[in-house]
Parts: C-alpha cells; sequence; structure tokens
C-alpha cells in the first residue's frame, strides 16, 4: 500500500515539475508548483515527519506559493505567453541534464547504503528539544542566526519593494 | 521507513527533480520562472536530507533541523527576491533576465 502511495506521489512530483518548468503561462507554472510541492508534503507525512509536512504545507504551500502568485498577478498580464528560449538552446541543455542525472543515478545505485531498520516514529518533541538544546548535538546558535537572518530579510525586503520614495526621504 | 520503499527509488525522484530544476533554470528567460526553478532545486535537497535521516541515522535528527533551516532561508530568500522583482519591474518595466543590465540605481 504505502509503495502504490510513494509511487503515485513521485509520478505527480514529477509529472507536475516538469509542466511547471515547460509551461508557457506563468500562473499555471506556479500552480503547478504548488501541487509539487503539496506532492512532497504528503510525502514527509508518508515518512513519518509530520511536524516538516506542516511546515511544508503552511510555509511553502501557503507562502511561498501565496509571494510568487503575488508578484506574478502584479508583474504580468494573465493572457501574455512567456518567451522559451530557442529549441537548440533547449535541446543541448535537456542532454545536459539527462546526462548529469544519469551520473547521479548511476552513482546512488552503486553505493551501498547501511540502512538501519526502525519503527519508532520521531514526534514533535523531539525535534523542539533538539533546536533548543545547547548541549552535544544541540541548534541553539544556528536556530538563533535563523532568527536574526528572518528578521533581516524582512527588514530589507520592506526597504527594497518600498523603493525610491524612503531613499528620497533621507536624503 | 516507508515500508517496501527503498532509500534508492527515494534518491532516484530526488535526483531528477533536481535536475528538471536544473533545466528550468538554464532554459527560463523570466526572473519568476528562475524563482521557481530555484524552489525546486531546494526542495530536492529537503527531501534528500530527510529520506537520509530517516533511513540511515534514525536515532539523531540533524537532517529534520537542517530542513527546517533550509525551509526558512529559502523563505526569507522568496520574500527578498520579490521584493527586489517589483522594485526592478517598477523601474524598468520588465522581469525578462535580458533587460537587466544594471544593478546600479
Amino acid at each position: 500500500m504505502e509503495r502504490i502511495i510513494f509511487y503515485i506521489l513521485a509520478f505527480v512530483i514529477i509529472a507536475f515539475a516538469v509542466a511547471s518548468v515547460n509551461s508557457r503561462r506563468m500562473l499555471r507554472s506556479v500552480v503547478y508548483l504548488a501541487f509539487v510541492l503539496i506532492s512532497i508534503a504528503g510525502f514527509f507525512f508518508l515518512i513519518d515527519y509530520n511536524l516538516l509536512a506542516a511546515i511544508q504545507l503552511t510555509v511553502y504551500a501557503g507562502g511561498i506559493i501565496v509571494l510568487i502568485i503575488f508578484s506574478v498577478l502584479l508583474v504580468h498580464h494573465i493572457e501574455m505567453r512567456l518567451e522559451m528560449a530557442s529549441i537548440a538552446k533547449r535541446i543541448t541543455t535537456a542532454v545536459l541534464c539527462l546526462v548529469g542525472m544519469g551520473v547521479f543515478i548511476y552513482t546512488i545505485h552503486s553505493f551501498e547504503f547501511e540502512m538501519v531498520e526502525n519503527t519508532k516514529s520521531t514526534t514533535t518533541q523531539d525535534i523542539g528539544d533538539r533546536l533548543l538544546s545547547y548541549g552535544d548535538g544541540g541548534f541553539i546558535l544556528p536556530f538563533e542566526v535563523i532568527s536574526i537572518l528572518l528578521l533581516a530579510a524582512m527588514i530589507g525586503a520592506i526597504v527594497i519593494a518600498k523603493g525610491t520614495k524612503l531613499m528620497d526621504k533621507n536624503s | 521507513m516507508i515500508e517496501d520503499v527503498s532509500l534508492y527509488e527515494i534518491l532516484t525522484v530526488t535526483s531528477i527533480l533536481f535536475f528538471i530544476g536544473v533545466y528550468g533554470f538554464i532554459t527560463r528567460k523570466n526572473l519568476i520562472s528562475i524563482l521557481i526553478s530555484v524552489e525546486l532545486l531546494l526542495n530536492a535537497s529537503v527531501v534528500n536530507f530527510v529520506a537520509i535521516n530517516k533511513y540511515l541515522y534514525p536515532d539523531v535528527l540533524q537532517g529534520v533541523v537542517f530542513s527546517i533551516f533550509i525551509i526558512a532561508v529559502a523563505a526569507a530568500e522568496t520574500a527578498l527576491a520579490v521584493a527586489i522583482i517589483i522594485n526592478l519591474y517598477r523601474q524598468i518595466s520588465s522581469v525578462e533576465v535580458k533587460d537587466v543590465e544594471t544593478m546600479k540605481y
């Protein structure tokens, strides 16, 4: 049963990813991306990391998709078709990507992973403890750094998006 | 771990997703499309982190924590990129890569 669900999810992810990079309409491309992100959240549910699936659904499929849709609607005409690269360039890129993919997949399949049997599922409390512990293997410092980074990015985004008016007032 | 699904299959799917992202990154000529391709790349790496954590080292949580950090950085990056794109559209009325020649204003 899990196997079937995994294959369905994998098919949906790959098909919509291809559609997303090939669609000539901007808004459709964003909606295909949303399908990819939601399927990846389903994959996290399948692999039994519920917190990550929730984060994926809220931050990616919620926040980032809405941001991109906003920017598409502000910037583009809905009916406008996108300009694509030339056929020769696309074929060259596709061949190169296929070669790279072949190398990746060959390397992965020729490596012996030592898989461990486990049935224990990770709770949200474990992840929270690990994030806030300052002992061995704790992540308190990166956690703080990430919060500073998010604050800086937020302020930077406001300043950039506000444009020249803000700067004129200062000078 | 997922029953009857080996790590190899998951890694195969994520490498395909990664290279679809690379393809889109190279062939697209629009800043927002390039942003979408970058999201695909980041997501492929997130799934890799999580799967390897679950299959090889289930007792440590490094992979999960790193994926949370990657998602946070991706959110920050998207917010900044959208701000830059909107500002750029205000100044040169275009978001095509070929029109963006200067960063100086």
